[in-house]
């Protein structure tokens, strides 16, 4: 028999756990059609049935307020899976039963997934799970999902309910009820495939999504009832919510016998969230994801980047073709490019790695809620922190991240600013030529460039929101779960996934990119093959180009690379060292003699600030949009070129050379 | 009747009234916020967000909106 299940259940109650638990390696992560929402789906084979399963948005209602809430309901709607388990936090029912209830309305066979039992006993919580199925009609499975406990009698239970559906239907207060019954008269019998009940909640409700299906005199009728019942208990949106909770008090006061004491998330939190201990906490935090990223990444980074180097050199020659090698063996060819997308995995792959534990810990939302006060005058929203902070590193990973932040202009601010986070790939290039300039002030430039690229975001963020982003800023809600420990497992497939994402779409824009590289570097200008640099297409193109950067003082040479690190800013190293005809380990002293410390701040400046690298722009385009994604390169380029310009005025005007 | 963001750490608190468009009007009632539920305010930053005890969880409010929700001290 084939099975579909949804996990439905709130935001931090193991969801993901449980769905791991269920489907182990076979899962495919993407995205909901159209929608900047993750969408995670597996199967797996239990007792001969196939039981498809589909992990819905974390969520605390079913409203049409927002994206997730409307694609977890509309999924259950339309699809109508089998089975609808709703994962329970045990340690929380109070509040986690409000999404059952829901779901209960909607008509859908719920199963309960009562999950992390342990805390709920840690706490001194006990649930009388036999009381809660009879209350509630439906069977309630007991788990630990980190520890397995439970999985085997969840897919028991789907099995047997899949083939014999319970539908529950669950009485309010009767002084709501009776307005929903009068609604449910009105529409009886005059809509398809939903279930009425909820139909003629969500009329009252005042959905509009449901209310288009309706016909217009029936929905006159209900509104009409719509009116009476405001006109008796209020807000009929809020009296559901409240005869909502008033229910599930009702239940929790016979299903749970609580001791209350302080929990380990409370003392966690007084230190985590202190006054004064709380931000420096959060930094370090963060230095540690950092350190951790770039620290083992980098072994692995440089064998995948040396080892595609040299087996390129060692295979070069082979084919006999001059042209051919090149493209295939040469510093720009296919082999060398593979092995440059694959030097990105392992940091990726840490960087998600690391940061899923620490939000599966609980941390994130704690970090939003310190720097929410902080970001809000900068511009932007408390969750932007760690995308920025992630930018360090990679804008890919970071711009993706922006995903946590629920509302659309917070999002867009901190994904158009994102680029100006000098990323590890700039510092390859801005590491090399520092030192050679500078000397033991080397650090000191590198650190201002650091702190040229996060001024700038906040002021591009400030304008944005003046401008183009205005609008009022939508409220900050958001629920700090309780700690617990993290499953590495879980994080590490969700990391892996992730970086075989990356992989994959990084290979489809950064391997044609960097052949179009190496085709303009040995096509001589009528098109024959060559080797001097001086006569190549790529010679040309920067030649012509040259007049465009002539107020910033750079030869052809400086363009060509800057124009080649579009495709991948660390190109810029080993497109310099080339078109100079040195080495990469030279390039900086040879620069040294030909521009002025002053020359070389003003390029690098231009450097950290224009153009987003080609796998950043996918990434803004997936995200964001063709028409921001434009917008970036577009705003990006301007501010580098003014702010090139203005280093070199500014230096001149104090008299630097 | 205060609003939440002034109101002082550790007291029962009484919502009395919200100001607020419907969608967040209905945010804060999917959380358990409206007219009549009680909460306690675990946290206030001075001018930042707000944590809140409710209906067993935590729940930080921005300023903002936390300006609009007006509640009574119970204890």
């Amino acid at each position: 028999m084939k099975i579909r299940v949804a996990l439905a259940g709130n935001p931090n109650v193991g969801k993901s756990v449980v769905f791991n638990n269920l489907t182990g390696g076979h899962q495919h992560i993407g995205n909901w059609p159209g929608k900047t929402v993750e969408k995670a789906e597996g199967t797996l084979n239990y007792k001969g049935n196939e039981i498809y399963v589909i992990d819905l948005p974390g969520t605390y209602s079913l409203t049409a307020y927002s994206v997730e809430e409307l694609i977890a309901r509309d999924y259950i709607i339309q699809e109508k899976p089998d089975v609808v388990v709703s994962v329970v936090d045990a340690s929380n029912l109070e509040r986690n039963l409000y999404l059952t209830l829901q779901l209960l309305e909607l008509g859908a066979n719920v199963i309960i997934a009562l999950n992390k039992m342990d805390l709920a006993e840690r706490e001194n919580t006990k649930i009388d799970v036999k009381k809660l199925e009879k209350i509630l009609g439906i069977p309630v499975i007991p788990m630990v999902a980190p520890r397995k406990e439970g999985i085997r009698e969840l897919l028991d239970a789907i099995i047997k309910y899949a083939e014999n559906p319970v539908k529950r239907e669950i009485g309010y207060d009767e002084k709501i009820e009776k307005y929903i019954d009068d609604v449910r008269r009105i529409i009886d019998g005059k809509i398809e495939d939903l279930n009425p009940r909820w139909v003629a909640i969500k009329i009252l409700e005042n959905d509009d999504e449901v209310k288009r299906r309706i016909d217009r005199d029936l929905l006159l009728r209900c509104e009409e009832v719509r009116e009476k019942m405001r006109n008796e208990v209020g807000d009929p949106e809020v009296a559901l919510a409240d005869a909502r909770y008033e229910l599930i008090k009702e239940i929790c006061k016979d299903v749970i016998i609580k001791e209350k004491k302080v929990t380990v998330s409370d003392i966690i939190d007084s230190v985590l969230l202190d006054k004064y201990l709380g931000i420096p906490i959060f930094v370090s935090v963060l230095w540690m994801i950092f350190q951790f990223g770039f620290m083992v990444s980098a072994p692995f980074c440089d064998f995948l980047g040396d080892g595609f180097a040299e087996v390129s050199s060692a295979l070069s020659g082979i084919t006999g073709v001059r042209w051919l090698d090149y493209l295939l063996f040469g510093d720009y060819g296919v082999l060398n490019g593979i092995g440059m997308v694959l030097s990105f995995v392992p940091l990726i792959f840490l960087l998600y790695f690391a940061l899923s534990l620490v939000e599966d810990f609980g941390y994130m939302a704690r970090a939003a809620f310190l720097m929410d006060k902080i970001m809000r005058k900068l511009g932007l929203s408390g969750r932007a922190i760690i995308p920025m902070i992630l930018g360090f590193g990679c804008n890919v990973p970071a711009i993706y991240a922006t995903r946590t932040i629920p509302d659309e202009k917070d999002r867009l601010v901190a994904i158009l600013v994102n680029p100006l986070m000098l990323c590890g790939a700039r510092l390859v290039f801005f590491a090399a030529i520092v030192d050679a300039f500078w000397g033991d002030k080397a650090g000191d430039v590198l650190l201002s460039l650091y702190l040229l690229g996060i001024v700038l975001a906040f002021l591009v963020a400030i304008a944005l929101r003046k401008t183009v982003l205005k609008g009022r800023a939508s409220p900050f809600i958001l629920e700090l779960p309780p700690y617990q420990m993290p499953v590495p497992g879980v994080s590490l497939l969700k990391a892996w996934e992730r970086g075989k994402l990356f992989f994959t779409k990084a290979g489809k824009v950064i391997l044609p990119g960097i052949l179009l590289l190496g085709i303009l570097l040995i096509a001589s200008t009528n098109l024959t093959y060559t080797e001097n640099a001086e006569g190549s297409l790529a010679a040309a193109l920067g030649k012509a180009l040259l007049p465009l950067v002539k107020p910033l003082g750079w030869d052809w040479r400086l363009l060509v690379a800057a124009l080649f690190g579009i495709v991948a800013k660390e190109i810029v190293l080993g497109a310099s060292a080339l078109l100079y005809g040195v080495s990469e380990e030279t390039i900086a002293a040879k620069m040294a003699t030909m521009y002025t410390p002053l020359q070389m701040y003003s390029y690098l400046v231009f450097i950290l600030i224009y153009v987003p690298c080609i796998v950043t722009i996918g990434a803004i385009k997936q995200e964001a949009g063709t028409k921001w994604a434009a917008f970036t390169v577009i705003y990006e380029i301007l501010l580098a070129y003014i702010m090139a310009w203005l280093v070199l005025g500014f230096g001149h005007l104090m008299g630097v050379i | 009747m205060i609003p939440l963001a002034l109101a002082p750490e550790g007291k029962i608190l009484r919502v009395v009234g919200i100001r607020g468009g419907r969608g967040v009007v209905r945010r804060l009632a999917d959380l358990g916020l409206f007219p009549g539920s009680t909460t306690r305010v675990i946290k206030s930053t001075g001018g930042g967000p707000i944590l809140l005890e409710l209906r067993g969880s935590k729940i930080a409010l921005g300023r903002g909106i936390s300006m609009k929700v007006f509640v009574e001290v119970r204890e």
